[in-house]
C-alpha cells in the first residue's frame, strides 16, 4: 500500500492524458468491461458491444467460485476446506440447468476421489461408500468408476475387495451402454484375469505347501482360476496394445500346464503382429521363453537381430555378441564387432567393464589374426573418431576411472591405445609397444 | 369442492342454455339456474386423463392412482400470500411494529388482488385450463428456455439413462388436438400456474418473487421504519427473511410442481434497481395515496441516514456538518422530494440509501478533490502533524484511514464472497416438473443429502456458525480501541480555512463525474461507470459504499452524477 503511495505522489500523468483525450461531450459507455472499437466509418452508437446471450443465474455462478475454492484448496492441501465447499457444490447435482445437472457428476466424482485419498480422516471405508454412490450417479460412467474404484483397493492392498469388485463389474449389462463402454469392460476382464492369476499363483503355492488329502481341493480351485484367467488374459492379448504384465502372466500361466504351442503363438504375435506398437519387451520375452525350450543358436540369433535393430543398447546386446562371437562364421564376427560398438555409443555402457573388456578382447583378437580384418576396426573407428575421444577418452573421464574402478580404466586404455595411438594400425608386432603406450599416457599407473 | 369437479364442464344446459353447473348429493350434475339434472356424473371427470384417447365410457370399478397427489386446490396467489405472511413476520421478529403485518401489508395485499381481479371483486379472472401454446409461456419467462418435447416421454439421446431433461413440460398432450372440450391441464400443482405466465393484459401487475419484497418494502415505507432497501435486500440475502425456497412454508396439502417452479422457485438474488422499480410500479398500480411523510426527524431523511453511514464508514463527524449543507442546498431534505407520490408519476423515486452514500462522496469530493494528489498530500501533511502532537485532537489523515478501511473491507469481502460461494440453494422439499421426473428428483436429493453428510464430517468442526443476529450496521469501530481504528473523533483541521464567519474548504477545485447526463429512455441509466476513467481514490470510496450497500458502484455513481449536476447547475447551464 506504500508502494501506491508513493506512486501517486511521484505524479502519475497517464491517466490524466488519456482523459484529456476524451473530448467532454458525451461518453456514452457501458458499464461494461468490454474494450470500445475505434472504427471510425462506424456510427458512434455501434463503437460499444454489448454481451448478449442468456445470463447465468446466481446458483450457477456461486457455483463457479465454489469450484473454484474448492480447486484452490486442493492445490493448497487443505483437504478439511475443501470437503466444506464440497458440501455446497454438491447441489450442482440438482441443479435445473441440464448441461450442468449432466457435467456435474463427473467433476464431483474426481474432485471427491482426490478428497478422500488425501483427506487425514477418511478411510477405506469412506472410499467405497463414495465410490458406490458414484457408481449409482448415472450408468456411462459405471464401468470407469468401477476401474478407479478397483485400481484404488490394488493400491491399498485389498486384493480380495478389487476381485469381488470386478467379478461385479465384469457381469453389468446395460443394453447399448455395454457396447458403447466396450473398451472399460475389456480392461475389467483383463484385470480380473490378472487376479485370477494371482490367485492361482497363491493356490499353487499352497499346494506344493499341502500334501495329502488336501491338496486335491485346493488344485481344482487352482485349475478352476486358471481357467478363467486363462480366458480373460487371451482375450486382451488380441488387442493390439501394450500388456506386458499381461503377457507375462499368462505365459506363466502356460507354461506350467505345459501349453508351449500357445505361448509360442502368443509370443510371437505380440512380437511380430505389426499391429502391435513396437515393443522391445516382447522381442525380450519371445527370446527368454525360446531360450529356455532350449531352441537353436540360430533360433535365437534371428530373434535378437530384430531386438538389436529396435533397441541397439538392450542389455540383450552383449549376450548376443558372445553369441555371434562363439560361432565360425566370418559375417557373425564382423557383426559383433559392429555391435559391441553400437553398444558403447551409448551413454548408460559407458562405465561397463565387462562391454569394453568384450571390445578390447575382440580388437585383440582381430590384430592377432594377422591383421586380415583390420579393415572392420577401421570402418567402425571411422565413424566414431570425431567423438568418441571426447566421449570416452578425455583427461578427466580417465582420472576418474581410475579412481574408482581401476579394471574399467585398464579395458579402456586398452582399447584407447590400441584405437588412438599414432599411425594406422600396423602389424601386431607392435601392440606391445602399443600397450605400453596406452599404460603411459595414463601416468604410467596403467598395467596391462 | 364441487365448483372443482363441475369446472371443467362448461356445456350448456339444455333447458336454459347457461353454464352454471352444481352436484346433487348422488353425485349428479344439475343447473344450478333451472335445477335440471342430468345424467353426467362425478366420476366421469375424476378419471385420469389418457392421452390422445377419448373418454368413452363411465369406468366405475378400480381406478388408476395418479403419480402425483394432487392435494388442495389452490392458486398462485395464496402460494404469495403464504410468503408474504413468513415475511411478515420475520420482519415483526426483526422488531418491525406488528402493525405492519395485520394492517398495513395485508391491505396493500387485498387491494392489489382487487385491482388485479383475482379476488374481492364480482368477476374473477377465469381460469379455464385452455391448451396453450407453449411459446407463450416460454418467452414472457426470463429464466433459462428448456428443451421442450412435445411427446416428452422419450429421453434425449445424450441425456443420462435414468434421468430426463427438463422435457416433460406438463402432460402437453393437447398441442395439436386442443379442443374447448378435451380437458387437459398444463400440469402444475396450483390451478392456474399455466396460465398465470401469460403475457399479462395490459396495466396488470404479475406476482413475482422479487415483487413479495417489493411489497415488503412499500409497507415499511408506509410505516417510516428505520429499515433501507439495502437492509431489506441484505436481511434477505443473510437469510434472516424467507426468500429462497419459500415455498417450504406452504402447507403440506398445497402441492407445488410443473410451471409452478418457475413461479416460485429462485435461482438468483434479488436486484436493488429491479426491486426498487417494482415497488414504484406497484404504489402506481394499488392508485395509492402520497405516503406519510419523511421529515427531518425521520430515519431515511438524508441527514440522519449520513450520519449512519458515516459511522460505518468511519469517518469523522466533522463530515456530517457538510453533508447537511449540501442537502440544504441542492434540496434533497425537502419532504415533497422525499415523500413518495404514487400520483405524481414524473418525480423520481428516491433511493434512500444510495442518496445519502452519494451525498457522503460528494463531501469527500469537495474536501479531499480526490484526484490521487490532493488527498495524498493532504494526509502527510496532517500525518506530519499527529506525530509532532500526540494529545489533543487528531486531524484526519486520508492516508491512514485508506489502509485501515481497505484492509477491513478487504476481509470482509472475502468472508463475504466465501459465504456466497458456501450458500446452499436446494431445500428438502423437491421440486419437479412432472411425475415422470418425481422419482429421479427424490432419489438425487437423497443421494446429495447422503454425500453431504459424508463430506460435512470430514470438515470437522466448520460447522455452520448459526447465523449471528442481523444487525443494521455491518462494520463497528469502537472509540474505546486504543489501537486508534476509529475516526469518528478526528477533525477535519487541514482541509478547512476560516473564511468570514464560516469554515470553507481549503481545496478550491472540483472536477465532475460526468458534464452530460444520459437520456434515460434510451440508455437506461443516466450515467455509465467506466472504472479506468476515475482516479483509484473515488473508485475505492465508490467501492466501499457499494459494498456496505451491497449494490453496483454504477449506481451509487449515477446518484453522485445527479447530485452533482444539481449543486453546479449555475456553472453548467452557464456553459
Amino acid at each position: 500500500m506504500d508502494s501506491f503511495v508513493e506512486q501517486l505522489k511521484r505524479g502519475t500523468e497517464e491517466e490524466f492524458t488519456e482523459e484529456s483525450a476524451w473530448d467532454g461531450s458525451v461518453v456514452n459507455t457501458t458499464s461494461s468491461s468490454l474494450p470500445t472499437v475505434y472504427l471510425p466509418l462506424l456510427p458512434r452508437y455501434l463503437w460499444h458491444p454489448t454481451t448478449r446471450g442468456r445470463k447465468a443465474t446466481e446458483f450457477q455462478e456461486t457455483k463457479k467460485a465454489c469450484l473454484n475454492y474448492i480447486q484452490d484448496a486442493l492445490l493448497q492441501h487443505q483437504w478439511q476446506r475443501a470437503a466444506e465447499f464440497m458440501t455446497n457444490y454438491l447441489e450442482t447435482l440438482e441443479s435445473t440447468s441440464a448441461e450442468k445437472r449432466m457435467a456435474a457428476p463427473e467433476v464431483i466424482w474426481r474432485i471427491g476421489t482426490e478428497i478422500l485419498c488425501h483427506h487425514p480422516k477418511s478411510s477405506i471405508e469412506e472410499f467405497n461408500y463414495f465410490a458406490e454412490r458414484m457408481k449409482n450417479l448415472g450408468v456411462k460412467r459405471y464401468l470407469k468408476v468401477c476401474l478407479e474404484h478397483v485400481f484404488h483397493l490394488l493400491c491399498n492392498g485389498l486384493i480380495d475387495d478389487a476381485y469381488q469388485n470386478l467379478s461385479l463389474a465384469e457381469g453389468w449389462r446395460y443394453g447399448e451402454q455395454t457396447v458403447a463402454q466396450d473398451k472399460e469392460l475389456k480392461l475389467i476382464q483383463a484385470y480380473k484375469g490378472l487376479l485370477d492369476y494371482y490367485n492361482w499363483a497363491k493356490k499353487r503355492k499352497a499346494m506344493l505347501e499341502l500334501d495329502g488329502n488336501f491338496a486335491d481341493s485346493v488344485e481344482q480351485e487352482m485349475h478352476s482360476f486358471f481357467r478363467q484367467a486363462a480366458v480373460n488374459l487371451k482375450e486382451i492379448i488380441k488387442i493390439p496394445g501394450v500388456w506386458d504384465p499381461f503377457v507375462k502372466c499368462y505365459v506363466d500361466l502356460l507354461e506350467f500346464y505345459e501349453d508351449y504351442d500357445e505361448v509360442r503363438q502368443v509370443l510371437s504375435e505380440y512380437a511380430y503382429n505389426s499391429k502391435f506398437p513396437p515393443n522391445p519387451n516382447a522381442h525380450v520375452y519371445y527370446y527368454q521363453f525360446l531360450k529356455r525350450q532350449g531352441e537353436s543358436k540360430k533360433t535365437l540369433k534371428s530373434v535378437l537381430k530384430i531386438l538389436h535393430e529396435i533397441v541397439p543398447s538392450h542389455e540383450l546386446m552383449l549376450e548376443y555378441n558372445a553369441m555371434l562371437q562363439k560361432s565360425k562364421k566370418r559375417k557373425n564376427h564382423r557383426l559383433g564387432l559392429e555391435i559391441i560398438f553400437t553398444l558403447l555409443d551409448f551413454a548408460g555402457w559407458k562405465e561397463h567393464v565387462k562391454a569394453w573388456s568384450c571390445l578390447a578382447k575382440q580388437i585383440k583378437q582381430i590384430l592377432e589374426n594377422s591383421s586380415k580384418h583390420l579393415d572392420w576396426v577401421t570402418e567402425e573407428w571411422n565413424s566414431r573418431k570425431d567423438w568418441w575421444p571426447a566421449f570416452h577418452f578425455s583427461h578427466y573421464l580417465a582420472k576418474r576411472n581410475w579412481q574408482e574402478n581401476e579394471s574399467l580404466a585398464c579395458e579402456k586404455a586398452l582399447v584407447a591405445g590400441i584405437l588412438l595411438g599414432k599411425g594406422n594400425f600396423k602389424s601386431s608386432s607392435l601392440l606391445p609397444g602399443i600397450e605400453i603406450l596406452a599404460s603411459s599416457s595414463f601416468n604410467g599407473r596403467g598395467r596391462v | 369442492m364441487e365448483e372443482e369437479d363441475t369446472r371443467d364442464y362448461s356445456e350448456p344446459c339444455v333447458q336454459c342454455s347457461v353454464v352454471n353447473w352444481g352436484l346433487t348429493d348422488e353425485g349428479r350434475f344439475y343447473c344450478k339456474s333451472c335445477h335440471n339434472v342430468i345424467e353426467r356424473t362425478k366420476e366421469v371427470l375424476t378419471s385420469d386423463v389418457v392421452p390422445n384417447t377419448k373418454i368413452q365410457s363411465i369406468s366405475r370399478g378400480f381406478r388408476k392412482r395418479k403419480k402425483i397427489d394432487k392435494g388442495w386446490e389452490w392458486y398462485v396467489c395464496e402460494g404469495f400470500q403464504y410468503i408474504l405472511k413468513k415475511q411478515a413476520e420475520a420482519l415483526q421478529t426483526l422488531g418491525v411494529c406488528p402493525q405492519m403485518k395485520d394492517e398495513i401489508l395485508c391491505n396493500f395485499w387485498r387491494r392489489y388482488l382487487q385491482k388485479s381481479k383475482q379476488a374481492y371483486c364480482t368477476t374473477p379472472a377465469s381460469y379455464t385450463s385452455k391448451a396453450l401454446s407453449m411459446s407463450d409461456i416460454s418467452t414472457d419467462v426470463d429464466s433459462e428456455p428448456e428443451r421442450i418435447s412435445i411427446h416428452g416421454l422419450s429421453s434425449f439421446s445424450e441425456s443420462d439413462g435414468d434421468l430426463q431433461t427438463e422435457s416433460s413440460f406438463g402432460h402437453v398432450s393437447s398441442i395439436g388436438n386442443a379442443s374447448a372440450r378435451e380437458t387437459t391441464s398444463i400440469c402444475s400443482g396450483s390451478v392456474d400456474g399455466g396460465s398465470y405466465l401469460l403475457k399479462r393484459k395490459k396495466g396488470n401487475l404479475r406476482m413475482s418473487m422479487p415483487m413479495t419484497l417489493s411489497f415488503c418494502y412499500i409497507a415499511l415505507l408506509w410505516l417510516r421504519e428505520p429499515v433501507t432497501l439495502s437492509d431489506l435486500l441484505r436481511f434477505v440475502i443473510d437469510g434472516h427473511i424467507p426468500y429462497l425456497n419459500a415455498f417450504q412454508y406452504f402447507p403440506e396439502e398445497m402441492k407445488l410442481y410443473g410451471v409452478d417452479l418457475k413461479i416460485f422457485r429462485v435461482e438468483s438474488w434479488p436486484v436493488y434497481e429491479d426491486v426498487h422499480n417494482k415497488m414504484s410500479e406497484l404504489a402506481a398500480f394499488l392508485d395509492l395515496p402520497c405516503f406519510p411523510a419523511i421529515t427531518d426527524s425521520c430515519f431515511l431523511h438524508p441527514n440522519i441516514l449520513c450520519i449512519k453511514y458515516l459511522m460505518e464508514a468511519n469517518l469523522p463527524d466533522e463530515l456530517h456538518n457538510w453533508t447537511c449543507r449540501v442537502v440544504k442546498k441542492i434540496n434533497v431534505g425537502e419532504t415533497d422530494f422525499l415523500t413518495l407520490d404514487p400520483v405524481n408519476k414524473s418525480a423520481r423515486k428516491v433511493k434512500y440509501d444510495v442518496l445519502a452514500a452519494a451525498i457522503i462522496i460528494v463531501v469527500l469530493k469537495l474536501l479531499f478533490l480526490l484526484d490521487d494528489q490532493y488527498e495524498w498530500l493532504n494526509a502527510n501533511f496532517a500525518g506530519k502533524r499527529n506525530q509532532k502532537n500526540k494529545e489533543g485532537c487528531l486531524w484526519f489523515d486520508f492516508k491512514k484511514w485508506y489502509k485501515i478501511m481497505k484492509k477491513s473491507v478487504d476481509v470482509e469481502q472475502k468472508k463475504l464472497d466465501e459465504e456466497r460461494a458456501r450458500c446452499l440453494w436446494k431445500c428438502e422439499k423437491p421440486l419437479f416438473y412432472s411425475a415422470k421426473e418425481k422419482s429421479v428428483v427424490l432419489k438425487k436429493r437423497q443421494m446429495v443429502v447422503n454425500l453431504q453428510r459424508q463430506f460435512g464430517a470430514l470438515s470437522g468442526s466448520m460447522q455452520v456458525a448459526e447465523k449471528q443476529s442481523p444487525s443494521s450496521f455491518q462494520l463497528n469501530w469502537a472509540e474505546e480501541n486504543t489501537d486508534g481504528n476509529c475516526f469518528h473523533g478526528h477533525i477535519l483541521e487541514g482541509v478547512l480555512q476560516e473564511k468570514g464567519n464560516s469554515l470553507t474548504t481549503m481545496n478550491t477545485k472540483y472536477w465532475l463525474c460526468t458534464v452530460k447526463l444520459c437520456n434515460e429512455k434510451i440508455c437506461g441509466h443516466l450515467t455509465h461507470y467506466k472504472e479506468s476513467d476515475f482516479p483509484q481514490s473515488y473508485q475505492f470510496v465508490l467501492n466501499l459504499f457499494s459494498f456496505l450497500l451491497r449494490v453496483p458502484a454504477s449506481l451509487i455513481h449515477e446518484e453522485v452524477c445527479l447530485i452533482e449536476h444539481k449543486l453546479f447547475k449555475t456553472k453548467l447551464h452557464r456553459k
